[in-house]
């Protein structure tokens, strides 16, 4: 059975609350079955809308969402067969474990054995077994997010939702609780639509990412893609960290461009977006992609001045002000070699044409 | 493990202990300062006031105080036949005293309470008294009047004799000790009160149930509006609060009465005839539209601050796990506003079952409760140690009511806000 790539289909989706304000605009989206997808965004930039609306609790002000090519907007939530998982867990309080994940199979009207069953395997795969008969409100927050997973996926929903489920909980809960997840997820195959704020949890845990902004989707593609590979400057500069340059295009060719900076000097950049000369631009590089004191030969090389080091134990962010960027960024990874990074010294700062990504001005 | 049992001690050497004592010592004074006044204040409005209606209720010394030469003989009557001459000579001999001391007149309406007729046979013998000669009261006294040669009225008067009795609370319940000291019931033509108490509970259940009915959507509208209509219905919520109780009430005998609004509505669109007006006022009917009015914003306001601690993401996970918009609740937010619909139905309804003033004002004959009754006696009749009977009896069912809705719901469930 091949699987379809359009299980989740949102179709020229527009969202208003108010009749003045589109939150979601023209959104057009495939999911495919058994994928892992994140709705990546800053807060009110319509991602929670998305996800709202495929559940069931906000209606597409105009467009169509398909789920396995039916539509769905005339669907009332409970008939769609979506699982969720909620921000702060919504566990039912008044509920023991068992009674929560046995909810959905009980309105269903599964049998007493098969809730059994159901229940058992559901605890045992977010390794909670033994918790059937505690109220939620004596599990810790990591236990309850756990059994909210469950809750979500016992029923065997085709997709299964969660909105920012792991905001609650500390650093080290969250990074286990994203393994477990991806885990749960690759072994059962379920459809994930995921919403976060975080970039490190989309990039670890998703197929693809859908970069949200302003209502629009910015880019969706492989986490890996979307960090080498950002396709405009918001995301460049939402996903991970880079250092900015801005200029116009003096030359350009197929795969290389020469951008003039603002402050005068002239560096070589892959061009995105821009088309042709004299185009204003804004040139983005990631951190690690430049080097200090390179042996290898590279098409950028530029002196620039220590302006502050951070220690970060494994690596040392170095500060820089490079082509009147007072803010570059560098990350040079923790070795005797680099010893002699110093505040005040200049230093040789290299990188490749390929890397310095000339996006659109904003 | 002798040096666990040992005491610990602080670092001057001070068993802990007494160290902590002492450095809790002034916080707990300060505390009981705070707390002193209301301590007060509950002892000398609360307590008191109902451990002296406690005694009051019981407390029958006055007649036999009044009679104790009388009591004193008859200790040896068996009550079966007329008692014996030195009987009739000490309670000739105790009246005498009463008349003398212009007190008798307590005596005759205390001993009416217990059996009608007393009161005239009383006055009747002080007038004929002046002229009884010495020796054979008791032919004397008999002559006076039938009523008494009649042993009836003596058992009457023995009854009484016990300077504690709990014959108020038989009455309370339209029963009596009888001749031969069984517990019986009332003739059933008088029998007032009981039907007074199944009418009272009948009353605060339903106006219970009428308000629950109401101010649960109320309560969840006021949870989820957005907070600029939320503030407007709560006013309309609270308004009532602020008005005088009379003022409602009256409001109420204006809409509803004959003439009123009401009526006039119900005949002009045609539901009744204008010589068909239906009776609201002045019986169970307005006494239960007024009392629900009244008492709706204390049902309101718990299940409201119950309602709005339930995360609206509950009912969303109800419905997106495939349960109905009833199901999702039925099982998830009705059981969640439970401690709310306790509080509010306890509150009403312990307020509705000694609810006086809107059912004197507005209940007429079939509305009055037993509040309005004990008011009666505490007003008119002045038979305090029966109505205080009845006001103890009252709080006792209230008590009683509140250990089973424990037993039932749990006091702990409850949520007043």
């Amino acid at each position: 059975m091949s699987k379809n790539s359009q299980f989740v289909r949102f179709d020229k989706v527009d969202k208003s609350y108010d009749g003045k304000v589109l939150v979601v605009k023209d959104l057009n989206l495939d999911i495919s079955e058994g994928e892992f997808i994140t709705m990546l965004g800053p807060s009110g930039s319509g991602k929670t809308t998305c996800l709202m609306m495929l559940a069931g609790f906000e209606t597409p002000t105009n467009g169509e969402i398909y789920l396995d090519n039916n539509p769905i907007s005339n669907i009332p939530p409970h008939k769609r067969g979506i699982g969720m998982v909620f921000q702060n867990y919504a566990l039912f309080p008044h509920m023991t474990v068992y009674e929560n994940l046995a909810f959905p199979l009980r309105v269903r009207k599964v049998s007493k054995g098969d809730i059994d069953k159901k229940v058992d395997k559901a605890l045992s795969m977010v390794s909670l077994t033994g918790f059937e008969n505690r109220m939620p409100g004596q599990l810790s927050g990591g236990q309850q997010q756990r059994v909210a997973v469950a809750r979500a996926l016992v029923f065997d929903p085709a997709v299964v939702l969660m909105d920012e489920p792991l905001g609650a909980l500390d650093k080290n809960l969250r990074e286990s609780m994203q393994y477990e997840i991806k885990h749960i997820h690759e072994s059962i195959g379920v459809t994930v639509v995921y919403v976060t704020h975080d970039q490190g949890e989309a990039l670890t845990m998703s197929n693809r990412i859908a970069v949200f902004n302003d209502g629009k989707v910015q880019q969706l593609s492989s986490p890996d893609k979307l960090y080498e590979e950002p396709v405009n400057s918001f995301v460049a500069e939402f996903i991970g960290e880079n250092n900015r340059f801005a200029g116009q295009v003096t030359e350009i060719t197929k795969d290389k461009c020469k951008v003039k900076l603002n402050e005068g000097s002239e560096i070589l950049a892959n061009p995105i977006t821009v088309k042709s000369n004299g185009e204003k631009t804004i040139v983005s590089l990631r951190p690690e992609r430049a080097l200090i004191n390179s042996k290898e030969k590279m098409e950028n090389n530029f002196k620039g001045k220590i302006e502050e080091v951070i220690y970060h134990g494994d690596h040392t962010r170095v500060r820089l002000d490079l082509l009147g960027n007072k803010d570059f960024i560098l990350k040079v990874p923790n070795s005797s070699a680099n010893m002699e990074i110093k505040l005040g010294n200049q230093i040789n700062v290299s990188w490749n044409s390929f890397d310095a990504r000339a996006l659109d001005p904003k | 493990m002798s040096s666990e049992i040992q005491k610990i001690l602080t670092t001057d050497g001070i068993p802990l202990e007494e160290s902590l004592r002492k450095a809790e010592k002034k916080n707990k004074l300060k505390a009981f300062l705070l707390v002193c006044p209301l301590l007060l204040f509950l002892i000398i409005t609360y307590v008191f006031p109902i451990g002296d209606m406690l005694f009051r209720s019981v407390d029958d010394r006055m007649v036999t105080n009044m009679l104790p030469k009388t009591y004193k003989a008859m200790e040896n009557w068996d009550g079966k036949d007329l008692p014996d001459e030195n009987v009739f000579e000490a309670f000739y001999l105790d009246y005498k005293k009463l008349v003398e001391e212009k007190t008798f007149g307590k005596l005759a309406t205390q001993l009416n309470y217990e059996k009608n007729g007393f009161k005239s046979i009383l006055k009747k013998l002080k007038r004929k008294m002046k002229k009884f000669e010495e020796g054979d009261y008791k032919e004397q006294i008999m002559s006076v009047h039938k009523r008494w040669a009649n042993v009836e009225y003596w058992r009457a008067l023995k009854r009484r004799a016990p300077a504690y009795s709990y014959s108020k609370y038989l009455k309370g319940i339209d029963m009596y000790e009888d001749e031969n000291g069984k517990i019986v019931q009332v003739p059933e033509d008088r029998r007032v009160h009981k039907i007074l108490w199944v009418r009272t509970v009948e009353v605060a259940f339903f106006v219970t149930v009428l308000c629950f009915l109401m101010a649960y959507p109320i309560a969840h509208l006021l949870a989820t509006l957005p907070m600029k209509y939320s503030n407007l219905l709560m006013i309309c919520v609270l308004l009532p609060f602020w008005t005088s109780l009379l003022v409602r009430t009256a409001s109420w005998m204006i809409l509803l009465q004959q003439q009123g609004i009401v009526n006039d509505f119900f005949v002009w669109i045609g539901l009744v005839s204008d010589d068909n007006r239906p009776e609201m006022m002045y019986n169970k009917t307005g006494t239960y539209v007024a009392m629900t009015q009244i008492l709706l914003p204390f049902m309101v306001l718990p299940l409201y601050s119950v309602m709005k601690t339930i995360s609206p993401s509950l009912m969303r996970a109800g419905k997106s796990l495939g349960g109905t918009p009833f199901i999702a609740f039925w099982k998830i937010y009705f059981p969640l506003t439970i401690p709310g619909i306790g509080a509010g139905c306890l509150l009403v309804f312990i307020l509705a079952i000694g609810y006086y003033i809107t059912p004197a004002l507005v209940g007429g004959a079939s509305g009055t409760l037993i509040s309005n009754q004990i008011a009666f006696h505490m007003k008119s009749t002045l038979d305090w140690s029966f109505a205080s009977a009845m006001g103890l009896m009252l709080l006792a069912g209230v008590l009683a009511i509140y250990w089973v809705y424990n037993k039932l719901v749990g006091v702990d469930n409850i949520k007043l806000g």
